[in-house]
């Protein structure tokens, strides 16, 4: 099929759907590929280097009217005209938000795909837009606070003082979160975090944050993003928000929750006790802000001194690298619907991630689709279970280890007495051997009970061959005149050699062959 | 003096024994106790044969000297003769049928020990000395049919299906009723009256033997790693009987120490498969697995890879672990593991063993293989050692196993396998199967694992596909 990349309309965009590589990634699953003028040049992606990797550049007119168009924002309603009608779409649309839009794609019997409608299950993370946008958005929002904010972020001991290093928290442990811990710790700050999810604390913790849980009951995820939080959690939140903001010189919020305003984190009352100089970025500033008195797409100086950034277009801010992993999404989404590789899109709605991302498709409005349960939440079967309380559970435990050992106890006790009882009615032969039986016997269990797994082979045919032992037995019977004991004891001390000879040999075989790594 | 120098040969060897099995609980250690062994068997067969002749020497009623000598030569030079080129031949993948067959050995040595000292009236005497010949007897006899029951599975001489007689716990019970029995009657009439002994010695060994037969059948072929270990046990078991018999301690000390590991190992492999110790000895255990087979299968998509796709995912991959099964030992396809290890590892990709308790067909089975093929033993780590690390892992390649990698034995309360620790490969980011077809695995349940999304099935025999496999690499 043929696919047109045009140039982005709207302002200040400066990312573009199609990269030279992803180009050609698109043309090797048999599809050809139109770049309007001019579409990469903000993101540093020259005509040229687009028809070197086997695109057409072309006019506006001809990439609209391509069967399918794959662009970084949602169409206006100039360039939804300029589509042909039932050809297929694939972008940003914000479904959930923008009802008009989806009825307006559905008029034209158009096929819109929604790159942040995207489920979030692991096979389709490749596709998944938020995500990588929300990677390069938290990068780039320590590289703003960074460069509006007065100091190092690194400690150092210099001949001209120490320096303290410092304090970044991170508000919301998602992907944009994660990206912004990672980044402000390799610039060698303190940084801490905090999610309404208590289970992303050991995320927090790989990517060398400091985990501050609100201290109020926990939310479990079952789509892969958070919810709305309680009554009483937003109360001790807004007092672990209160006391951060009094110690740390920077806030990045990367709270939100899909097709809501966004939660308001941090009051003005907040961000008023923070030390002159410190730096917010509210990255939710597009759906209202987490913090008070942050605009969008501006810089805002608060009268004690604290900067409020307010960008909406972070991930725009790395243009070269979001239309790449923008693009390579893209070529993702043509590999689900091109499993032929032959340039024939087919669309399967029994696939979840297909389904999950077609808004219209022949004049039908397909959104909401179905929801679909994350692989990596607990499912609800596990969570159906009663909850045992842990002390009643460890409570019940003991009582069972309890009992347990008594019963050994007792067996033991028993076993004992039966033991004494044989021996004061046995010969006194039999006392003697029984003696070393019972030595015997501990002997072997403690000797044995530590083996190391990968030894238990080669020490079976060792114990095998020991057992053989049976061969002395059978060659002091081996001189009996009785023709029958002395047939039976040849036979029996034979195979009992056999025994010995083989079961030695290969046990010695065996542990010839285990080296260690020179 | 003579006998005094006997005995003291006879503690220097047990005191070997001991050091033996001591030192082959490490690796460090592991060749001095074979050594060990060997010393304190040599030492052993120096008393036990100058015992021997002396009594010939002294006692009217023996052999010569000179013809027992000659018949314990032939003894000795018999058993080396078949017993030497059997262990030098083996291939390490029969290595569990040798261990079984050379039980069953052990077994009937001890029988026929038995019957001897019957025969012969050796030892204490009395009802004691008649107590220890049918028990000797009877555990004899049961070793050597279960050894062979065993053998004959694991060399797929006969199927590997658990054989379910209807109420196969009471025809054990009333085996051992009836043994008991016989015992008592034995106990109170042989010595009156020996051709009555003779038919009840020889009654007793018929219900060994058909008891060793009956249980050891009733167990899967999957389950037999634990068996061959109680097998091991039970052969302990009948020397110790022979020593009681016999009034030799050596005999004691050593059959204990053999019985006595051998069930300790048994436990170690129960805890690993999560079985009841006590169901294991009475037998008849992995039965259960059998019935449910038709039930449990539960279907789903897989996708395949091929060995270009899986070479390219190996090579770009950082963290690599290959969790064995016993189809890699049938497939033989140690050697080119090894080779494929060897050259990832010169590549810088970190390629580890994750090998679970019960792998293979006997304890430990998985990491002979593996040494023989030249794989550093320090690579290759046990269960509990990886488990954690499978999260963090690029490609995880489960050759042969499959019940051994079962998500269902964690999420499944109703799988026949539920409980029993597995390796939890489906954590790392891809799993690539090698299979042969998408049968189920020994106990007979389906796998969940062939349908997860992270999951890739190479079908074909594993050593061709690994083959496959380097071939693309070069």
């Amino acid at each position: 099929m043929q696919i047109g990349i045009p140039l982005e309309s709207q302002a200040g965009e400066t990312r573009v759907a199609a990269t030279p590589k992803t180009v050609a990634q698109l043309i090797k699953l048999g599809h050809t590929v139109l770049v309007e003028k001019g579409a990469g040049t903000l993101a540093s992606y020259p005509d040229a280097d687009y028809a070197a990797a086997g695109a057409t550049v072309a006019d506006g007119a001809d990439v609209w009217a391509a069967p399918m168009v794959a662009k970084i924002n949602a169409p206006s309603d100039a360039e939804i005209a300029k589509l042909r009608e039932g050809a297929v779409l694939v972008s940003l649309l914000a479904p959930a938000r923008s009802p008009e839009l989806v009825a307006a794609l559905n008029e034209r019997k158009i096929t819109a795909l929604a790159m942040d409608a995207v489920p979030r299950i692991s096979r389709a993370q490749a596709l998944d837009v938020l995500s990588s946008m929300a990677n390069i958005a938290g990068y780039r929002a320590v590289v703003e606070a960074a460069n509006e904010f007065g100091s190092f972020f690194t400690g150092q001991v210099t001949a001209a003082g120490k320096v303290p290093p410092a304090k970044v928290f991170v508000s919301g442990a998602g992907v944009a979160g994660l990206a912004a811990i990672g980044t402000a710790k390799s610039l060698g700050a303190i940084v801490r975090a905090t999610d309404l999810r208590a289970e992303v604390a050991e995320q927090v913790q790989s990517m060398g944050g400091e985990f501050v849980a609100v201290k109020a009951e926990q939310q479990k995820s079952s789509d892969g993003y958070a919810k709305e939080a309680s009554e009483a959690y937003n109360k001790a939140a807004a007092e672990m928000y209160a006391e951060q903001c009094k110690d740390v010189d920077i806030i990045i919020t990367t709270a939100l929750i899909p097709g809501r305003p966004a939660p308001r984190l941090i009051t003005a009352a907040m961000v008023a006790t923070m030390k002159p100089g410190s730096v917010i970025v509210d990255m939710a500033a597009s759906n209202g802000g987490n913090v008070e008195g942050s605009v969008a797409d501006k810089l805002v100086v608060t009268a004690n001194g604290v900067k409020i950034i307010g960008y909406t277009d972070l991930a725009g801010r790395l243009p070269t690298q979001a239309s790449q992993l923008f693009g390579t999404n893209v070529v993702n989404l043509m590999k689900l619907l091109t499993p032929g590789k032959d340039g024939e899109v087919v669309f399967d709605f029994s696939d979840v991630v297909v389904r999950g991302m077609t808004v219209t498709k022949d004049g039908e409005v397909l959104w909401p689709p179905p929801p679909v349960q994350v692989s990596a939440a607990p499912t609800a079967a596990v969570e159906a279970k009663p909850a045992e309380d842990p002390a009643v559970k460890a409570a019940r435990e003991a009582a069972a280890a309890k009992a347990k050992t008594t019963r050994q106890l007792i067996w033991s006790a028993l076993a004992a007495a039966l033991v004494v009882l044989a021996v004061t009615f046995s010969p006194a032969s039999f006392v003697g051997a029984f003696t070393v039986f019972a030595l015997a016997v501990v002997v072997g269990f403690y000797v044995v009970s530590g083996v190391a797994h990968s030894l238990h082979t080669p020490l079976m045919a060792q114990t095998n061959a020991i057992s053989g032992i049976i061969l002395v037995g059978a060659l002091l019977q081996l001189g009996s005149t009785n023709i029958a004991v002395l047939v039976m004891s040849f036979i029996a001390a034979t195979i009992a050699s056999i025994n010995i000879f083989g079961g030695f040999l290969v046990s010695y075989r065996m542990l010839g062959m285990f080296k260690k790594e020179a | 003096m003579l006998e005094y120098f006997i005995q003291g040969l006879y503690i220097v060897a047990g005191v070997l024994f001991i050091l033996s099995l001591a030192g082959l609980s490490k690796q460090t250690t592991a060749r001095m106790g074979n050594i060990a062994g060997m010393v304190g068997m040599a030492l052993a067969l120096i008393a036990t044969i100058a015992d021997s002749l002396f009594l010939s020497a002294t006692q009217p009623d023996r052999q010569s000297v000179p013809v027992t000598l000659a018949l314990i030569v032939a003894v000795l030079l018999i058993g080396a003769l078949i017993g030497t080129p059997i262990a030098r031949k083996v291939e390490m993948t029969q290595m569990p049928e040798l261990i079984a067959a050379f039980h069953s050995f052990v077994g009937m040595a001890a029988v026929l020990v038995g019957f001897n000292s019957f025969a012969v009236a050796e030892g204490a005497g009395g009802a004691v000395h008649l107590v220890e010949v049918a028990l000797g007897v009877l555990i004899g006899a049961y070793t050597f049919t279960g050894s062979v029951i065993a053998y004959l599975k694991l060399s797929a001489k006969m199927g590997s299906k658990p054989l379910t007689l209807p109420g196969r716990n009471l025809i054990n019970l009333i085996g051992f009723i009836v043994f008991f029995a016989l015992m008592i009657w034995f106990v109170i009439g042989a010595e009156a009256n020996p051709t009555l002994g003779w038919i009840l010695i020889i009654a007793i060994a018929v219900i060994g033997f058909l008891l060793g037969l009956h249980m050891v059948a009733a167990i899967g072929g999957g389950d037999m790693p634990v068996v061959v270990s109680m097998l091991n046990s039970y052969s302990g078991w009948a020397a110790a009987a022979a020593g009681f018999m016999l009034g030799n301690n050596l005999l004691i000390i050593t059959g204990s120490l053999v019985g006595s590991s051998g069930a300790i190992l048994s436990y170690i492999m129960c805890k690993a498969m999560n079985r009841s110790f006590m169901s294991v000895i009475l037998g008849g255990f992995g039965s259960d697995g059998g019935t449910v087979v038709a039930t449990a299968t539960e279907e789903g998509e897989h996708r395949e890879i091929d060995a270009a796709g899986t070479a390219e995912l190996l090579w770009n991959a950082k963290n690599v672990i290959i969790t064995p099964g016993y189809g890699m030992a049938v497939a033989k396809a140690q050697y080119p593991v090894a080779d494929l290890t060897a050259k990832l590892r010169a590549h810088g990709v970190n390629v580890r063993f994750g090998v679970h308790p019960v792998a293979g067909r006997l304890p430990g089975h998985m990491n002979v293989l593996l040494a023989e093929a030249h794989v550093p033993y320090d690579i290759v780590l046990e269960m509990d050692e990886i488990n954690e690390d499978f999260a963090d892992t690029d490609v995880v390649l489960v050759i042969g196993a499959n019940d051994t990698v079962n998500p269902a034995a964690l999420d499944d309360p109703s799988s026949p396998i539920a409980g029993m620790p597995v390796l939890e490969v489906w954590k790392a980011d891809n799993v690539i199967v090698f299979k042969r077809s998408m049968a189920t695995g020994y106990a007979g349940v389906q796998n969940p694992l062939f349908f997860k999304e992270n999951t890739q099935m190479l079908f074909g025999d594993a050593k061709q596909r690994v083959d496959d496999i380097l071939k693309a690499l070069d």
